[in-house]
């Protein structure tokens, strides 16, 4: 095997001799010095090729540059010695006239432009997002006087899918959490002498404001994201439109059922990170501060009235109709490719977290406004 | 074309009017224009190829009969009523009526061979399970997949599929079956199973097919009627004797399958040099 031998050039008086592999993997070694000005005494350059051991439409091209160079220096240049081929690629390449394509830097377009086209396509995304949830409604308008046409199968499906399989991650972290909590706070409680504070604390963190949050961010990740990816693939598949010309109406079949078994599920989750995240903090209560079961149990259920308890529970079918329909809209918006399952899978969990915790700033002040 | 008109107006005196008729059909896509007043009839019960190069905006075609795209003007009349007119539900109605078969098959990839061809019926239909089970042996029996019924659509050959997927788009037993690219990518024994297949479907289920392939040869072996299209224009309508006998050089091209002619071998491109000169990605 001979090794590759790299390109080379070397002037000799009038004669450029041409050595080596002018292939375009290799050529980016003789670029950087055919790019510079080559000094020539005399007024006639023979490129001489008869060394060249191999020549490709890359190097031709460069080749074809540097006589263009030349000749617009004054330069008189003959190629020589370039067998048939080589030749006949180097005079195709020369019909292009001026092979110096200036690979210029491209212009960043100006900052207004940039900003103009952002704010449309953020309006349009809008607008097809308002469209979509349009035609849900009245989907499933149409949809429920019939219970047939709800899918209980597929509900239930749903409910399994991201309620009952969530339920591990779900408890651990929100358990995680409630010891967190009571375990920085615990601190300053003994400091005041509060121990049993620490049950309002709790109790009142938890199921008003990061069991639904957490349980939703949870979901969005895990279960938003299968919607948008299993949606996508469909698209790409041709699936949804074969649905359709079925005579079947995709959203119905796709996205009602995932709606309604999220606004399900999701509530019922919160319950179950409301009790774990509660629990995480009683055992720390107990470890730390040396409140047992019972009296915690006694000061939560003081501090903790219905109306917190059901505030928390109602943000949930709230967020699981953002995640749900973020998650199917983005799977819709998939197009051909399965970069754009990706793409969409990404947008789907980054969209339904950030408008869960923007629906989340805007309840507390809507609750906070009616006094709840 | 001015027979569209006489026909429409004859309907009554005419005993087969077509069953679909477009007319003036005018389609862009942004700048790019697809069809530019396409006339286009399809008679009942017969075999309408509609060919022409890739790109000419074959399936965008099916996808506006099926009303799943909207034209920028001109009309598609499916049985006698413009389906771009139709509301949701008559529309649904109207779409159960007429059978797909897509280039990929698209079959549901979650459910097996027999809940493939079972989704229509199920979704449509509230037939009892014995009946529906008969049914499906019936279609499925029709494409030789009876004893395939239990694979899951990963096990199916790119033949298979495809026959399953005919078996889907016959289940509901529509009045007509649009075929998309239905011979592309196929062994020479499948291929000639699923020509015989399209034949006999449309001869004994008295089905009005639609074919839309560049293959040539097995097109013109069951076509009834071809239309070429071309730039968004029929360029030749006729039976498959008349056009390989045509004097048109753009449909001899295509007929013959020569590189390049009337058609041109370049996409539409700003010119070589401009290109060449032009910034570094």
């Amino acid at each position: 095997m001979s090794a590759i031998v790299l390109p080379e050039f070397e002037l000799d008086d009038s004669t450029l001799r041409l050595r080596g592999r002018w292939t375009v993997d290799l050529l980016e070694s003789v670029d950087k010095h055919l790019r510079r000005p080559i000094a020539v005494p005399a007024d006639t350059l023979v490129i001489d090729l008869s060394d060249v051991e191999r020549l490709d439409a890359g190097g031709a091209w460069l080749v074809q540059r540097l006589v263009s160079d030349l000749k617009e220096m004054g330069k008189a240049v003959e190629i020589k010695s370039a067998n048939p081929e080589s030749a006949a690629l180097l005079s195709l390449i020369a019909k292009q006239r001026d092979p110096r394509g200036c690979s210029g830097r491209r212009e960043p377009p100006p900052f207004l432009e940039t900003l103009g086209r952002r704010s449309v396509q953020t309006l349009h995304t809008a607008y097809e997002f308002l469209s979509f949830l349009g035609e849900s409604a009245l989907t499933s308008l149409h949809a429920l006087p019939i219970p047939r046409r709800l899918r209980p199968r597929m509900i239930l499906k749903t409910i399994e899918q991201a309620g009952v399989a969530a339920l591990p991650i779900v408890g651990l972290l929100s358990f995680l959490i409630g010891v967190v909590i009571s375990y920085q706070s615990a601190v300053f409680l003994r400091q005041y002498g509060a121990n049993y504070f620490l049950a309002n604390l709790v109790g009142i963190s938890m199921a008003r404001e990061l069991a639904p949050l957490l349980t939703a961010i949870i979901v969005a990740g895990r279960t938003g994201s299968a919607f948008t990816a299993q949606i996508g693939t469909m698209m790409v598949t041709e699936e949804i439109d074969a649905l359709r010309t079925m005579g079947i109406r995709p959203i119905e079949i796709l996205v009602l059922p995932k709606v309604l078994g999220l606004i399900i599920a999701l509530p019922l989750l919160t319950l179950f990170a409301d009790i774990l995240g509660i629990f995480g903090g009683a055992l720390i209560g107990k470890l730390v501060l040396g409140i047992n079961l019972s009296s915690f149990l006694e000061q939560l259920a003081q501090a903790l009235n219905v109306s917190s308890y059901l505030v928390g529970l109602a943000k949930a079918p709230i967020f699981a109709l953002v995640i749900a329909t973020v998650g199917c809209y983005q799977g819709f918006k998939v197009q051909g490719s399965a970069e754009s399952v990706g793409l969409r899978t990404t947008q789907s969990v980054v969209q339904s977290i950030f408008i869960v915790i923007v629906a989340d700033a805007a309840l507390s002040i809507l609750f906070n406004w009616l006094g709840i | 074309m001015n027979s569209s008109d006489n026909s429409s107006s004859q309907i009554d005196a005419d005993q087969d009017p077509p069953l679909v008729q477009i007319e003036g059909l005018t389609f862009r896509r942004g700048q790019k224009v697809i069809f530019d007043g396409l006339d286009i009839d399809i008679p009942r019960g017969k075999v309408t190829a509609i060919m022409g190069p890739s790109g000419t905006g074959k399936t965008t075609l099916l996808k506006l009969i099926g009303a799943q795209l909207r034209p920028q003007a001109g009309r598609i009349r499916v049985d006698g009523v413009d389906i771009h007119r139709l509301g949701g539900r008559a529309l649904y109605r109207m779409r159960r009526r007429m059978g797909m078969l897509f280039q990929s098959s698209a079959l549901l990839t979650d459910l097996d061979v027999f809940e493939n061809v079972a989704f229509p019926l199920r979704e449509n239909t509230r037939l009892p399970g014995g009946v529906l089970r008969t049914l499906i042996l019936m279609k499925l029996q029709a494409v030789g997949l009876r004893g395939a019924r239990r694979l899951t659509s990963s096990e199916l050959s790119g033949g298979m599929a495809r026959r399953v997927a005919l078996a889907r788009a016959i289940a509901l037993d529509p009045m007509m079956i649009m075929y998309d690219e239905p011979f592309t990518g196929l062994d020479p024994i499948t291929l000639g199973a699923i020509v015989a297949l399209i034949k006999r479907l449309n001869d004994g289920m008295g089905l009005t097919t639609v074919i839309v392939s560049h293959d040539v040869p097995e097109t013109l072996g069951i076509a009834d009627l071809v239309y070429v299209i071309s730039q968004g224009k029929v360029v030749a309508r006729g039976s498959p004797e008349t056009l390989q006998q045509t004097d048109s050089p753009w449909v001899r091209q295509f007929m013959r399958g020569e590189a390049d002619g009337p058609v041109p071998f370049h996409y539409p491109a700003p010119p070589y040099l401009e290109d060449l000169m032009g910034d570094a990605p």
